[in-house]
């Protein structure tokens, strides 16, 4: 599905990505962790095109998209939320993703047509709005919508595009408890159906969802396997687990 | 009905009595003037288009406004008065110019892209003013004003206010319809957040270009109503001020509104009509007066009219 060779980006004399190797199998969800700082949001954007790699190649689907923008990547089936919430605040949450709906359907040079009466758009953003739980929020705008319910939406937009690999950044973050167990209850059923790369802080999520496990240090990984190998590998601990603790 | 509804119903009514309520109160001066306010409401739509929905400060739109005046005139001094020309000319002419300038300015934001609209302009500017040949800094007379086959006669003051009107209100109309399309929706998504327009598969370039393009050939076609309102062109419809006094109209007027720009180049035009009255440094108070407008109506006059 995804395979990463050598992936490197660097900053000045900060390497946030070292000849990082990578790969997601087809219906895996493969979780990332990593200290802060340790480089996975530079990663995940990587994977996603808004960030070219130093060096290193990017093969989605059998397909080198390392030069693709992410716009083009979006298009052949990466989709991401992103860590730090990302919708458009002036829309509606049914606007959002019924923008995210459009965007799947092709090109949008279509100047006439009210595109709030598309049911081509509105019907297929309703449904997912009540997948996620946000059904009686359709007509809310953005701005006005709880931190949750943004995760909620983002979650919904990336969907919105039929993905064959999701991208997710931190889905849980700034959720509180009750939230969050939500949200991993409903990644959970995502599972199933799609790839899914899961860039997340939350241990117990993590342990939860991923199938295979990789630790980022300081841009480099140190260590991939299935949970239970992580939760147990000394080194892992020493890097990350133990400052949990 | 809905309030837009009947807000625009309003407005035609009034606009569309205004030449025999002039025509009777014995000052047709009126039709003269609000023909100019309804000219530049072209003007500040097309603006509104790009600035309004698209975030895009093009601090060079009066550009459109010059080239598409000199279309008319240049094809005039050589003889070619037939509207039908003309004026299709003026819309091309200002669709090409705008997409070379757009496909350049385009990629840059911020600052940088208000700058290159302005150079653009100037460029413009500076090259009618070179142009000796169609009278250079002082401008040129129209021959003969812009003919339609003896259809519509613009040397009619009513006839030629409306034609105005009727244009003015068709590109709003126009106007309208493309923010509510699926175009206009990712036009204005990229300005509310390009980062996740790009996540989402849309190349915001493109969209901009296009409606870059827009803007500027409905600026042409107030280009060339205006020369023929003036009966004269002068590179000084392409300065600088007058692409600024755009910008003001659609911001007074409240960006990405329908009637803003309508309603602000409305305001702008009749307040310097009376401060004008009243002393020849009129510019000293509408200057403040602007200001006070901007912080107190922060979306503008449309959001006082919620229209």
């Amino acid at each position: 599905m995804l395979e990463v060779r050598g992936l490197t980006k660097s900053y000045g004399a900060l390497r946030a990505s070292d000849g990082i190797d990578f790969d997601v199998r087809q219906g895996e969800t493969h979780a990332v962790i990593g200290p802060n700082g340790a480089g996975k949001t530079t990663f995940i954007s990587q994977l996603a095109g808004d960030l070219r790699p130093d060096a290193g190649r990017i093969v989605f689907a059998g397909e080198d998209v390392t030069e693709l923008r992410a716009p083009r990547r979006a298009r052949k089936g990466l989709a991401r939320s992103f860590q730090i919430t990302s919708v458009y605040h002036e829309f509606s949450a049914l606007d959002n993703v019924a923008l995210a709906v459009q965007a799947r359907l092709g090109h949008s040079f279509r100047f006439w047509r009210d595109a709030r009466r598309d049911a081509a758009l509105r019907e297929p953003a309703r449904r997912l709005l009540d997948e996620v739980g946000l059904g009686a929020r359709s007509e809310v705008l953005a701005a006005s919508m709880s931190h949750g319910e943004h995760r909620q939406l983002e979650v919904a937009m990336a969907l919105a595009l039929e993905p064959r690999l999701l991208l997710l950044d931190e889905p849980m973050a700034g959720m509180g408890a009750e939230e969050s167990q939500r949200m991993i209850g409903f990644l959970g059923t995502l599972k199933a159906r799609y790839s899914i790369v899961l860039v997340e802080h939350d241990m117990d999520a993590v342990f939860r969802l991923a199938d295979r496990v990789s630790v980022l240090v300081y841009g480099r990984v140190i260590a991939t396997g299935a949970p239970e190998a992580i939760r147990a590998n000394a080194e892992v601990r020493a890097a990350y687990l133990g400052e949990e603790s | 009905m809905t309030r837009g509804a009947l807000f625009w119903i309003v407005v035609a009514i009034v606009l569309a009595a205004l030449p025999p309520l002039a025509g009777a109160l014995g000052q047709p001066f009126y039709i003269d003037l609000v023909r100019r306010m309804m000219i530049l409401a072209i003007a500040a739509t097309s603006l509104n288009l790009i600035l309004g929905y698209g975030g895009m400060v093009s601090f060079g739109h009066a550009a459109y406004l010059g080239l598409g005046a000199y279309a008319v005139g240049i094809l005039g001094f050589y003889g070619v008065t037939s509207g039908w020309a003309q004026w299709p000319v003026a819309i091309g002419a200002c669709a090409l110019v705008a997409a070379a300038i757009g496909a350049v300015s385009i990629r840059t934001s911020g600052i940088y892209f208000i700058m290159i609209t302005l150079a653009f302009t100037q460029m413009l500017y500076y090259l009618g003013i070179s142009l000796e040949v169609y009278g250079g800094d002082d401008g040129m007379r129209l021959k003969s004003r812009s003919t339609f086959s003896g259809l519509i006669d613009l040397g009619n003051a009513v006839s030629f206010y409306y034609v105005c009107l009727a244009l003015m209100l068709a590109a709003i109309y126009l106007t309208y319809r493309i923010v509510n399309s699926r175009f206009g929706m990712v036009l204005r998504a990229a300005r509310s957040n390009e980062a996740r327009s790009r996540a989402i598969g849309f190349s915001p370039y493109r969209y901009r270009l296009t409606a870059f393009v827009i803007a500027g050939a409905m600026c042409g076609l107030a280009g060339a109503l205006y020369a023929n309102h003036t009966n004269y062109i002068t590179p000084g419809l392409a300065s600088w001020v007058q692409s600024g006094d755009l910008m003001f109209m659609v911001i007074l007027g409240g960006m990405a509104s329908t009637a803003g720009p309508l309603l602000g180049a409305f305001a702008l035009l009749i307040a310097e009509e009376i401060l004008k009255g009243w002393t020849e440094h009129w510019q000293v108070i509408l200057g403040p007066l602007l200001v006070l407008s901007v912080i107190f109506f922060k979306r503008g006059l449309a959001g006082i009219f919620r229209a």
